[in-house]
């Protein structure tokens, strides 16, 4: 990789999620590719869930981080597939999520998949809360504030959080 | 017209249909905004409404993009006559309460969900943009099955008025279900060289309905002589118009508005 999309994938790097500032859009996976021709730079994005409108701040977000350090000819391109996946997640990220608390994603999509499928329509698995780690966990609300992620309540500690679902 | 097609013509109109569907599910949902009876519920309606239309606005970029001529997906969604929409007879139907809504949400769920399985799995490269948008609403679709499975669940096996409710509604809407039983023309020509993998569709339908029916204790109706039929080719019930009046009302008063 040149110089250039280096430093290009660097900037990318701080740019960060909207609705979850502890991690970037790096992070995230939704960043798919970068490439510099004759000047141009061509950033390949993934939405995460299809009618996410924080998409649209990020596209601005990625515009102005560019902008900011002389990149002026920009072209953002969005691709469907493969669709987006928490499987991207780094363990790092999770951390990150965490930290911010925020419950990270406790199945792959394939274990997802399986579950739904199975019919069994009332198993969930135990989410662990970020704060005292306890699976005492009670879900709240099936959908938050935003599209990924879901409400629960800790019996343990007593505290309220966010679950990023597994997509 | 466009003068290269890079997509045949029954990828292009099967996402044209499909698109319909969810623009037009995703807009009664959205009609609940503020009205849900719990706040969860409101939050969660409003929430698959959003995916609906994302699905939609991916779809008919696709199609808006196969068409050329300045035709975009804005253009599509709110300069079309209901004439001229493919979405199945049953996403237009009002919402009527909230069990009605929640028997309407699984009746279509259930109906995606191997539907769009099926359309990822197509390995022909002409159909790889079907496959990827399909791919993509299907993971989000599985979200949406679990949450109105649980609601006819919780409606059905719950107290007397509930089951009421619920029951009323699945009688009244299985008349809409014969346009999910038997496909388009498009989706026909689309598994041409698969009619099994097609027909399968149909039977994950009749059984996904069964079990989650006898779980919910409800009896699952029984198919009328005739079913309402005729969304695909644009013959709608008289609801569609209403609805469109009112979701095209702002761009068609301002129709160079620029956003």
């Amino acid at each position: 990789m040149d110089d250039d999309s280096k430093s290009v994938w660097k900037l990318l790097e701080s740019v960060p999620d909207p609705e979850v500032p502890a991690i970037s859009i790096v992070d995230l996976g939704i960043i798919r590719d970068v490439s510099i021709i004759a000047g141009i730079v061509t950033i390949t994005i993934t939405p995460t869930y299809s009618g996410c409108p924080a998409m649209h701040m990020i596209e601005e977000s990625i515009r102005t981080a560019l902008y900011s350090e002389g990149f002026e000819q920009v072209q953002i391109k969005t691709v469907l597939s493969p669709a987006w996946t928490t499987d991207w997640m780094s363990p790092a990220a999770k951390e990150r999520l965490r930290e911010f608390g925020i419950a990270p994603p406790q199945q792959t999509s394939a274990e997802l998949l399986l579950q739904i499928g199975s019919g069994k329509l009332s198993t969930r698995p135990a989410i662990s809360c970020p704060y005292c780690r306890s699976t005492n966990t009670k879900l709240q609300s099936e959908f938050g504030p935003t599209a990924c992620k879901a409400l629960y309540t800790c019996n343990g500690c007593l505290q309220p959080f966010e679950y990023f679902k597994p997509h | 017209m466009s003068t290269s097609s890079a997509l045949p013509k029954c990828v292009t109109e099967t996402l044209l249909e499909l698109s319909d569907d969810r623009l037009v599910l995703g807009h009664r949902l959205s009609e609940w905004c503020g009205h849900g009876p719990i706040i969860e519920e409101d939050i969660a309606m409003a929430n698959i409404a959003l995916d609906l239309i994302g699905h939609a606005t991916n779809g008919l970029t696709l199609v808006a993009a196969e068409m050329g001529d300045g035709v975009t997906a804005d253009s599509l969604a709110f300069f079309r006559t209901d004439r001229e929409y493919r979405n199945l007879i049953i996403t237009e139907q009002p919402n009527g309460d909230f069990a009605n809504t929640m028997v309407r949400q699984f009746l279509f769920d259930a109906y995606s969900v191997p539907l769009l399985q099926a359309l990822s799995e197509i390995s022909v490269h002409s159909c790889e943009p079907l496959a990827g948008w399909a791919a993509k609403c299907h993971k989000e679709d599985l979200y949406h099955l679990r949450h109105s499975s649980q609601w006819v669940l919780r409606l059905g096996d719950g107290t007397a008025e509930s089951k009421g409710f619920a029951q009323d509604s699945l009688n009244n809407l299985w008349r809409f279900a014969g346009e999910m039983l038997s496909p388009s023309a498009a989706l026909t020509e689309l598994f041409k060289q698969a009619p099994t993998r097609l027909a399968e569709i149909a039977t994950q339908w009749r059984k996904t309905v069964a079990a989650v029916c006898a779980e919910a204790t409800l009896t699952v109706p029984t198919d009328p002589s005739r079913f309402v039929v005729g969304g695909r080719i644009g013959q709608h019930s008289e609801h569609l118009g209403h609805l469109l009046a009112e979701m095209q009302s702002l761009p068609r008063s301002q129709p160079n508005a620029q956003w």
